[in-house]
């Protein structure tokens, strides 16, 4: 959990000094802001399929039938937390064979193998979960070549913390999910909308 | 010793003028340089020539040692921002050196004619010329203030009596005239010496107005204003060797410029995406090949340098040549990416190489091979196991320059705690010299310094933990003929000459 943490800890110096940068004299450098979101991106990244390995180490170890069940609802909400904060290109390779529902899948996931059951989860549940975040971003920010603006306009800098706002707001909402995951997609997103102020 | 405020300690000849003075009158302003006399006719081959061929790097007989020769600057430890030196750079004969520095000012150096009666002492380098060259701007479409930090200069090839260089800063360029005047006319009919008008009816004989010499005042006006050119923030200017062209280089494109015309640039690369969120790197320095006017390289965030032909198209983001070395695997961490950013890329004198500098080490690359450099020269190799310190406290972006000496045999760029580290191409060898107040009795040899990487620290060795990052050499010039060495610390300017046996 070394990595973890420290990735972690790294994503987190890395926003305050993009927030800094903001302040400075001479308006924010382009080649630093890139520098800092590409250390944020692998920093968030790495944390991801830390937490990703963790749980599945997790699943892993031998229990009673008991704890197992605890243990599987108890995993399967964290996975579905960490799950839900995959990126449209996620770490490891999902089986798109298997097909469950997740709400009768309380006895199947303690009797079939669990790390097929893992990973079955994450393609439902992925599935599931990634179609709100794609219209989601569509509808808040346009995108494509419309959406930059012209350098002769006055940059968009100003609402980047209000675009924060807004987003945490949306996303405490739609789901009960740990607040450092949540920071962190938000983090991610943000990382690409200050290269695009520019 | 005291430091009266901004004392300005010198080598022999006395005080100077101090180097802070903030005059914002941009248009001309002079300085006058110690009295003696001058013969702008003095032309570079009067001087005494060191052969280049004993140029080398460190202690042995037959090597060059390196000795302290002047500091410029104030002494006190508290550093005005204004006084960060910014950039430093000799002329084309090296009897000028000129400095930027945070507060938009430039201050040329010039080299004293030797002493003949004392030809063990080296020529010195005094005040020349000092001037506003940018203020501070807003710019109000995008509610930003625009730095008047010198970014780069760059000088022009001397074609008459006058000097020209051209400083830029993150959005503008200008070309500068340094000319001298020692002589003025005097004996105007209808004028007073002191410039007071004499009623005509009062005079009574005529005379012919004659020059007459007066004490040397070198005036510097700006003769050209490249401005709104750039959306982005200017890294680099380059001179083409057709005397006649420069580049100008920001984040995302380069511009062609011709040096008489200012309403007008060329875009010549364009890296920026439809998208900006797709942006991948960034272009972090650009310059003219030294003799062929039709190539330039252009060095980007990722490691990577271009080398384009203005022949081939009037926009030259397709590359000539891409170069670029396989990054190693087992080095990877968080902040691959960040070291392997190229800060600077300077051609060898004789346009067969080029050299790149990135966080950790300096690359010389051979422009007829794309896929790896001839030699790499690792600076602070013990660095690396400190990424993340140095990512937390910001030095992980600091932009370290380099450069080659005459003849191209030996390269040096800055480091931490005011080391700076001289790599010999032929002999393959390197040293690390300081550049400190406490070295600088005059023509004291320096000391070569080690930084210890483990815990094993022998004698007179530094730890890594106890180097001063506070303390960083980003900025180094090598005079183009001389074993004559210009080094910037953060606000004071060391100059070091070999020593003469």
């Amino acid at each position: 959990m070394d990595v973890s943490a420290e990735a972690k800890r790294i994503m987190a110096v890395s926003i305050s000094k993009l927030y800094a940068s903001r302040a400075q004299r001479g308006g924010m450098r382009l080649h630093r802001s890139l520098l800092l979101s590409v250390v944020m991106r692998s920093a968030r990244d790495l944390y991801h399929s830390a937490c990703l390995a963790k749980e599945r180490a997790a699943h892993l170890v031998p229990v009673t039938l008991e704890e197992d069940a605890m243990d599987t609802t108890a995993s399967r909400e964290q996975v579905e937390v960490e799950v839900s904060q995959v990126e449209p290109e996620p770490e490891s390779p999902l089986t798109p064979t298997i097909q469950e529902p997740m709400s009768s899948d309380y006895e199947a996931a303690q009797g079939a193998c669990k790390t097929r059951t893992f990973s079955g989860k994450e393609t439902v549940e992925d599935k599931e979960n990634r179609s709100p975040v794609s219209p989601d971003r569509h509808s808040r920010k346009r995108r494509g070549k419309a959406s930059v603006a012209p350098d002769f306009l006055p940059s968009k800098r100003a609402r980047l913390s209000l675009e924060l706002g807004e987003e945490r707001v949306l996303r405490t909402g739609r789901r009960n999910c740990c607040r450092a995951g949540d920071a962190f997609t938000t983090l991610s997103l943000n990382s690409n909308r200050a290269i695009a102020a520019f | 010793m005291v430091g009266v405020g901004r004392l300005v300690r010198e080598g022999v000849r006395g005080s100077e003028q101090a180097r802070t003075s903030r005059s914002h009158d941009s248009v001309s302003s002079f300085h006058r340089p110690l009295a003696r006399v001058h013969n702008p006719t003095n032309k570079p081959g009067n001087r005494a020539r060191i052969p280049l061929a004993m140029a080398g790097a460190g202690g042995g007989s037959n090597d060059v040692q390196w000795c302290f020769s002047q500091v410029k600057g104030a002494i006190d430890d508290d550093v005005a921002e204004a006084d960060i030196i910014s950039t430093v750079e000799f002329n084309h004969s090296g009897e000028l050196l000129a400095t930027g520095d945070k507060g938009g000012r430039v201050v040329i150096f010039q080299q004293e004619i030797e002493n003949k009666s004392q030809p063990q002492c080296r020529s010195e380098y005094n005040v020349y010329s000092t001037f506003q060259s940018h203020e501070p701007e807003f710019d109000y479409l995008k509610s930003l203030e625009i730095e008047e930090k010198i970014n780069e200069i760059r000088w022009l090839p001397q074609k008459n009596a006058a000097q020209f260089l051209l400083s830029t800063n993150d959005k503008t360029i200008k070309l500068w005239k340094i000319s001298e005047r020692d002589k003025r006319p005097e004996g105007y009919n209808l004028k007073e010496e002191d410039g007071r008008y004499i009623d005509p009816n009062t005079v009574t004989a005529l005379r012919v107005p004659v020059f007459r010499p007066m004490d040397l005042m070198v005036e510097a006006s700006p003769r050209r204003v490249f401005a709104n050119a750039h959306t982005y923030h200017i890294n680099s200017i380059s001179i083409n060797s057709d005397h006649e062209t420069y580049l100008s280089a920001d984040d995302l494109r380069i511009n062609l410029w011709h040096q008489e015309i200012t309403d007008r640039s060329f875009n010549i690369v364009d890296i920026k995406p439809a998208n900006m969120e797709e942006l991948t790197e960034v272009i972090t320095a650009a310059e003219f090949h030294p003799h062929q006017c039709n190539t330039f390289v252009y060095s980007s965030s990722k490691g990577t340098i271009r080398l384009c032909d203005m022949r081939a198209s009037a926009l030259c983001d397709t590359h000539s040549k891409l170069f670029e070395e396989p990054e190693d695997p087992s080095n990877r961490s968080f902040f691959s990416e960040i070291i392997s950013s190229i800060s600077d890329v300077k051609f060898s004198h004789n346009g067969r190489y080029m050299m790149t500098r990135d966080y950790l080490s300096v690359k010389i690359w051979d422009l007829n091979m794309e896929n790896r450099p001839v030699e790499t020269y690792q600076v602070h190799e013990y660095l690396r196991s400190k990424l993340c310190s140095l990512y937390e406290n910001d030095c992980i972006f600091d932009k370290f320059e380099c450069c080659w000496n005459g003849n191209d045999s030996v390269v040096m760029t800055g480091s931490y705690n005011n080391f700076f580290r001289m790599f010999d191409r032929g002999q393959r060898r390197d040293v690390t010299l300081e550049a400190s107040r406490e070295g600088s009795k005059p023509r004291q040899v320096l000391k070569p310094r080690k930084v210890c990487a483990d815990g094993k620290r022998k004698k007179d060795e530094i730890s890594v933990d106890s180097l001063d990052f506070n303390k960083k050499i980003l900025h180094t010039a090598w005079h183009p003929q001389d074993n004559i060495i210009a080094v910037a610390t953060t606000n004071n300017l060391y100059i070091f000459q070999d020593k003469m046996n």
